[in-house]
């Protein structure tokens, strides 16, 4: 069985279907890449999975597992191990990072009936990671993400998703806004995590961070539909030759 | 399916205020309604002395002269009270006590169950508790250690016995009889509260604190706390409040007056947690409260803190009077209004004397069909040379049936001074409550992280001991409020 199951996905927002049929497979210690113009769907695809209101699956289903994701709260996805590295992290001012990070960690503990984290053993954790992200002491200190620098929120991003440890990480667009070093860094983190129960899913525009970051397999999503699928070499033909010859097959 | 989530919803209710039990105890109570009988039935329950008496049927002789002068200015809707479908006074029927180990078992569990242990055996270490049950003062802990140092920490009506002269001296010297509809009526019905006095030069190592509780239907609490803070001396003082959950309006219309000399610092923390009434709007207490202090000396400073949960009605104003030279006023307020609630608070801060300085920090949260106003005032007198004053008002909403207001005043008779004033109003967004769920946390926890986010500068400047469980209120006031 399959990490994650992604069949005959339908999504619209409005009156307008966005996600036209998806169909993809992720087994455990797979990356699979998703690639594709603006506006073909990607960011749509990850939000769904995670369980962001305001769009309508109108067919098809995502199971982890084998169980029924959309029969989940958002929350509830998360503990069960889907994690969301967002593209535009979220200020939430006054609060501490490492308070932020404490309570979702507890929030998962709980639900599988374990013991809060003990504030010693917290610290002593956040900060081997911290330190293995490049990232400075003080930053856990600071409220989350606000006045953060761009690569700043990508490393807390992915802090959070060495701390939570998801059964399926998708990083939506994870390269925006990165220079080359700290793509290094954020693409380095992600690779430590790299397990055989453990999928990603990459989605992003470039196949720059693919450099780093390098898939299993390869998707490209036009219009909604995934238009071709391969391994890592599509990427590199992607980058050489653009999306066109898909966009004119899927129209 | 209908069934069990009607079971939860109940559930959620009681759990939701956790103090709403009723303390079942026999009591001594003042007939129904107000005269002039109930004020000297009350006076005779304290065995006042005669300058007591007349001094509350002053304020009762003023108070019927106001009939037409009870405050309608605030932002606030409630229909008329009747002052006299109220009882003045109740009092668990209990002899005299000798010491807290004779206090009725009913009234100690109480106050076990609200999370303040009186008994010897389980103080809480560093802080000393005054509890006050309905119209009398129950307990006061710790009161020989306090003594030694010289710090007068009791209930006023004893104070009134034992220490004459300084109640003499300053109740009233803050909140005139005069001042207000509803002060005046305290003054001349007030039956306990606390009075502290800290010596010359003393920096009082524990934290006072009153725990005032209503039990009794039908009962109105008028406490009046006084606290004197003499030259060079440090207090800080916390008050908490809980109501049994009733279906009927309780008026609650408390006066407290701090009088800070040279020097002197007093540090005045709230955590009002009285019953909000529930989902539909329905009981919950009616809060009238003045509050103000006096920073008479040179250099003295006081500090208001107060966290608002509780209550139907707020109405409450701590303020400082800026005398001394040199002397310093701050308002720190969370006030967090749900469903039916409605609250009306602010600050006054009046500068007086020369290099006065003030700050307000007011963080409002309103959720369901609340409606949450701050009104707050900064005068600066023509004398007040190198006044400051630094204000900083923000407003959350949660959903889209709530309101918050802003009303600011302010006056400068001094072309020195300096005012500012910032203020913003934000809403919870829906990308912040997706991305702390996304991380695994419920809703609720994801509100009550987000609003304690908002609060943090006020409630950081709690007391330790207090902080954490302020933190929880703010997230059990706000559940439900999402969704």
């Amino acid at each position: 069985m399959a990490l994650l199951e992604i069949k005959n996905l339908h999504v619209s927002v409005g009156d307008r279907e966005i996600l036209k049929g998806i169909n993809l497979s992720l087994n455990g210690g797979e990356v699979h890449a998703v690639m594709g113009p603006n506006g073909t769907g990607k960011s749509t695809l990850s939000n769904v999975i995670a369980g962001r209101a305001g769009y309508d699956v109108t067919q098809g289903e995502v199971l982890l597992d084998g169980k029924d994701v959309f029969a989940m709260a958002a929350d509830e996805r998360a503990r069960a191990g889907i994690f969301l590295a967002f593209q535009y992290p979220v200020e939430i001012p006054g609060v501490s990072t490492s308070s932020f990070l404490k309570t979702a960690i507890n929030a998962k503990r709980r639900a599988a009936g374990q013991k809060e984290i003990d504030a010693m053993e917290f610290l002593k954790l956040v900060k081997a990671k911290t330190k293995a992200l490049g990232m400075a002491d003080d930053m856990i200190k600071r409220p989350l993400n606000v006045g953060f620098s761009g690569g700043e929120k990508k490393r807390a991003e992915v802090l959070q998703m060495t701390l939570l440890e998801p059964r399926v990480a998708i990083l939506d667009e994870t390269d925006s806004g990165l220079d080359i070093d700290a793509l290094k860094v954020v693409s380095d983190g992600v690779n430590a995590l790299r397990r055989e129960d453990r999928a990603f899913l990459v989605i992003t525009h470039y196949q720059r961070l693919l450099d780093y970051i390098v898939p299993d397999h390869v998707h490209v999503l036009v219009n909604g539909r995934i238009a071709a699928s391969g391994g890592k070499e599509l990427a590199l033909e992607l980058e050489a030759e653009g999306y066109a010859k898909y966009q004119g097959a899927a129209a | 399916m209908a069934v069990t989530r009607e079971t939860a919803a109940t559930v959620r209710d009681i759990e939701q205020y956790k103090y709403g039990f009723v303390t079942d105890i026999e009591s001594d109570m003042a007939p129904k309604g107000l005269n002039e009988d109930t004020i000297r039935f009350i006076s005779a329950k304290k065995n006042e002395p005669d300058w007591m008496l007349e001094s509350r049927l002053k304020a009762y002789r003023h108070w019927l002269t106001l009939a037409d002068e009870e405050p309608t200015w605030a932002k606030l809707h409630y229909p008329k009270i009747n002052y006299q479908d109220s009882y003045y006074y109740a009092a668990p029927k209990q002899a005299k006590l000798a010491s807290l180990d004779e206090v009725d078992p009913k009234l100690l569990e109480t106050y076990k169950k609200l999370g303040i242990p009186l008994l010897e055996q389980q103080m809480l270490a560093g802080v000393a508790v005054d509890a006050v049950f309905d119209s009398v003062s129950v307990a006061t802990t710790y009161k020989k250690k306090l003594q030694e140092m010289g710090v007068i920490f009791s209930p006023i009506s004893e104070a009134v016995h034992k220490h004459p002269d300084l109640v003499k001296k300053y109740l009233g010297s803050v909140v005139p009889y005069t001042d207000n509809f509803f002060a005046t009526l305290n003054a001349a019905v007030f039956t306990d509260g606390s009075f502290v006095y800290i010596p010359k030069g003393l920096r009082c190592p524990m934290e006072l604190s009153t725990y005032f509780r209503i039990n009794e239907k039908n009962t109105g609490q008028f406490e009046r706390t006084l606290i004197i803070a003499d030259e060079g001396s440090y207090v800080s003082y916390l008050e908490g409040c809980t109501a049994p959950q009733r279906d009927e309006n309780q008026l609650h219309a408390a006066v407290v007056e701090l009088i800070a000399l040279d020097d002197a610092e007093i540090k005045y923390s709230t955590v009002q947690n009285w019953f909000p009434g529930d989902a539909d709007g329905k009981g919950g207490i009616y809060n009238f409260v003045t509050k103000r202090a006096a920073c008479r000396g040179r250099n003295s400073k006081v500090m208001w803190t107060q966290v608002e949960t509780g209550s139907a009605i707020t109405w409450k104003y701590p303020s400082c009077i800026l005398q001394g030279d040199n002397s310093s006023g701050e308002f720190y307020s969370v006030a967090i209004t749900n469903n039916h609630q409605q609250a009306d608070t602010g600050t006054k801060m009046i500068h007086l004397g020369k290099n006065t300085r003030s700050k307000i920090i007011s963080k409002g949260i309103s959720a369901g069909h609340a409606d949450n106003t701050y009104r707050g005032l900064v005068r600066i007198g023509a004398k007040a040379d190198g006044a400051r004053n630094y204000t900083q008002c923000d407003s959350l909403l949660i959903g889209s049936t709530c309101g918050a207001h802003t009303v600011p005043y302010i006056e400068t008779r001094n072309p020195t001074a300096r005012t500012e004033h910032e203020a913003t109003t934000s809403k919870i967004s829906e990308d912040q409550l997706f991305y702390c769920m996304q991380r695994g946390m419920t809703q609720e926890e994801a509100v009550s992280l987000i609003v304690n986010g908002f609060c943090k500068e006020v409630l950081q400047t709690l007391p330790m001991e207090f902080a954490v469980e302020a933190q929880k209120l703010v997230g059990i006031s706000l559940e439900g409020s999402v969704g």
